[in-house]
């Protein structure tokens, strides 16, 4: 009776040490996970569930499984801050997020007036896609890690592209009206000016955020003004009707976009957008590499989603390799490793830089096209690379002045 | 120039026939019951995809005339086991009760079918240019909405202006008691017209699904404008929310499609400003998602009754 009393006790204190090594960290994706813009975060919430399987494979986080956590915020960010106290409340360390600038900017001033205020709970910020350049400028904090290239970095790839390309002389642009599609519109006209000065700019529209379903009107200006390349920062839905409404109305000027592969596109465009459809990013759908080859089929099978989100991965490992290191999931101490890390992607090397914390990496060209070795959303097409801008012709100067905790 | 005029009036007249599909059942059934139906917009969703799902084992054409039929029932089924019950404590249930089924129907749709949007597309021969103008294509699909809109436009006022439902439906919007009285099922009429209105949304949504985007969000992006046109148009009058749809549908596509400011047009009618001023440098085209509101205020404060409303009883 008493041996079997005792190995009770044992074995519950064995399990209890157990869970406590075990203890997981907690990484909770704020974005909209329903509603209009779901196909923008839903595809972010799954990617980021694989990686972390994946993360916990090779033994978590210093020895820590990572959880996530997903919080809808309906991309508004009164409800992103709701989301980002119930986080907080249930001692999530790790807050990431991507959708819209908007949301980016509240939850990074609320973040960092909770730590100025708690010194001793200090939680990070990790920016996986919300791409307004203040962020890692003006407006810099040492609690936000930008693991996307911000919009500057995107327009001044996709710009050294476009000044190759001497057949085109008019470029409309089209931008969601917020802060994002302003600084792409206000870019992408600064810098054709200083590399391509003879491309005309012949339209420069903005259209509400998330709100139109029908991009027709928008096309036939487009048509009308005899554009030969679109440029877009649209993104989620946004994206997918503008170009389906290009292709219904039989537009031949091709789109140059940073989020040419939002969800659905694919579908909805199909053989309309071979050749015709650009994307600036930091991955393109040839997965030349064996193991994203693998990720995208492991992913697609077992989420239905095709593996866009490369940085979501990086984001993860870079954490992982900063917990590891410094043998603490602190999260002052993780940001502080992260300052200047670097991390060997199957695109080369990426470099956090300790100055803004904007991650510095090579970037892509892709165009969709037909007969892809691995299709996109089940369908032979996908983004096949053409072009890639080196790290060092896409990288930025900043004017970020961080202040650092001591 | 001339090819934006001709394609925003023809993307305007469309957008107007969709809103009208929407609004006509709206009115009918608003001016026959007294019930505002808060969930008439999700039974347009509904539509769009009933007929998604039914297309994939039916093929699209046998689903889009399936679908409304079945949203159609749905929505008899609605009012003979809830709102007929709900109405004996008085409209403000009533009203709730619709509200409340939009939330159902809106979860409902994201429980089934998954909370992102669905690829529900016309099948690729219709994707084909009707004609095209100056390199602009018109498809096939969309000349065939206009069609199939004006069809039953014209179908809707025979069956209310020609024959013996009509008749009967007509004379219940004002005097429900005397029908009743003279022997004719009144509680199946309205169960036949509000289920006829829901097959109308839902038609619109068959054919506004693959036009606009199938996705649970599509009810509350549409929803509004709905009772805009209905408010516009006049409560309970058809005639009214035809030609309020068609305004809403053209003033929205003509803003977009304009490319000037507020300061613009102001500078335009004599006035001396910077058009491109903090407030003056609004473009048009930003506007025009705002157009049908800033049309249901101004409309409320200067014609209470709507442009073809009768007077306030």
């Amino acid at each position: 009776m008493m041996k079997m009393f005792l190995a009770g006790v044992v074995s519950t204190l064995l399990m209890a040490t157990a869970a406590q090594a075990a203890e997981p960290v907690k990484i909770a994706l704020i974005d909209p996970l329903s509603g209009p813009m779901a196909a923008a975060g839903q595809p972010a919430y799954e990617h980021l569930k694989f990686a972390a399987e994946r993360i916990n494979a090779n033994g978590g986080m210093n020895g820590h499984p990572v959880e996530i956590v997903g919080l809808d915020n309906k991309l508004s960010p009164q409800e992103s801050l709701v989301q980002l106290q119930k986080a907080m409340d249930d001692g999530v360390d790790f807050i990431t997020q991507g959708n819209g600038s908007a949301v980016a900017s509240a939850l990074i001033a609320s973040i960092e007036k909770h730590n100025r205020r708690n010194p001793g709970e200090e939680r990070l910020f990790l920016n996986y896609a919300a791409v307004d350049p203040a962020f890692t400028n003006e407006r810099c904090s040492f609690w936000h890690f930008r693991f996307d290239a911000n919009s500057d970095m995107k327009m001044n790839a996709l710009t050294d592209y476009l000044a190759d390309q001497k057949n085109i002389k008019k470029v409309y642009l089209v931008n969601q009206d917020y802060s994002h599609g302003h600084s792409v519109s206000k870019q992408a006209r600064r810098m054709l000016k200083e590399k391509r000065p003879d491309i005309e700019v012949v339209g420069n529209d903005f259209h509400p955020l998330a709100k139109v379903k029908d991009f027709t009107p928008y096309i036939s200006k487009i048509q009308a003004s005899g554009a030969d390349a679109v440029i877009t920062g649209n993104w989620g839905q946004d994206m997918t009707l503008l170009v389906k409404a290009a292709a219904d109305f039989g537009l031949d000027a091709p789109f140059f976009t940073y989020y040419g592969a939002s969800s659905g596109v694919v579908t909805q465009l199909g053989d309309k957008g071979v050749g015709r459809l650009y994307q600036i990013n930091e991955y393109y759908g040839d997965f030349e590499d064996p193991e994203m080859a693998q990720r995208q089929l492991d992913f697609y099978k077992k989420a239905n989603w095709d593996f866009y989100y490369l940085r979501l991965s990086n984001m993860l490992d870079m954490l992982k390799k900063a917990a590891d290191q410094e043998k603490s999931v602190n999260p002052v101490v993780i940001a502080k490793a992260l300052e200047g890390m670097t991390l060997t992607s199957t695109t080369g090397e990426l470099l956090m830089r300790a100055e803004d914390h904007q991650i510095q990496l090579p970037m892509f060209i892709s165009v969709m096209d037909d007969e892809m070795k691995y299709g996109a959303e089940g369908t032979e097409f996908n983004f096949h690379k053409v072009a890639r801008i080196e790290r060092d012709d896409v990288t930025l100067p900043t004017t970020c002045r961080m202040r650092r905790p001591k | 120039m001339l090819e934006i005029i001709i394609f925003s009036t023809l993307n305007g007249i469309l957008y107007g026939l969709l809103l009208f599909m929407l609004s006509s059942g709206l009115t009918l059934i608003f001016s026959m019951m007294g019930v505002l139906n808060f969930a008439h917009a999700s039974f347009y969703m509904l539509g769009a995809y009933v007929a998604y799902s039914l297309g994939m084992v039916v093929g699209f054409w046998p689903a889009l005339f399936l679908a409304p039929l079945i949203v159609g029932l749905l929505g008899a089924l609605v009012e003979k086991y809830g709102l007929r019950r709900v109405h004996e404590n008085g409209h403000v249930a009533e009203l709730l009760f619709t509200f409340g089924l939009a939330y159902v129907i809106n979860e409902l749709v994201q429980l089934i079918w998954g909370p992102v949007s669905v690829a529900y597309r016309e099948p690729a021969y219709l994707r084909e240019p009707l004609f095209t103008l100056m390199g602009t294509d018109y498809s096939i699909f969309r000349g065939g909405v206009i069609l199939i809109s004006a069809m039953m436009l014209v179908a809707l006022w025979y069956l209310l202006k020609k024959t013996r439902v009509g008749l009967m439906v007509r004379a219940s919007l004002t005097h429900g008691n005397m029908v009743g009285h003279l022997g004719h099922n009144v509680p199946r009429l309205f169960m036949g017209v509000f289920g006829f209105g829901c097959a109308l949304a839902g038609l619109a949504g068959v054919m506004g699904g693959p036009l606009l985007a199938t996705e649970p969000g599509m009810a509350e992006s549409l929803g509004p404008i709905v009772f805009v046109v209905v408010v516009v148009g006049g409560m309970g009058s058809l005639l009214g929310a035809f030609y309020a749809s068609l305004l809403i549908g053209l003033i929205q596509t003509f803003f977009v499609a304009m490319d000037a400011s507020v300061g613009d047009l102001l500078n335009g009618i004599g006035m001396n400003v910077d058009p491109y001023g903090e407030i003056t440098g609004i473009t048009l085209a930003s506007m025009a998602p705002m157009t049908p509101f800033i049309l249901l205020v101004l409309i409320l404060i200067f014609r209470p009754r709507g442009l073809m409303g009768e007077l306030e009883p």
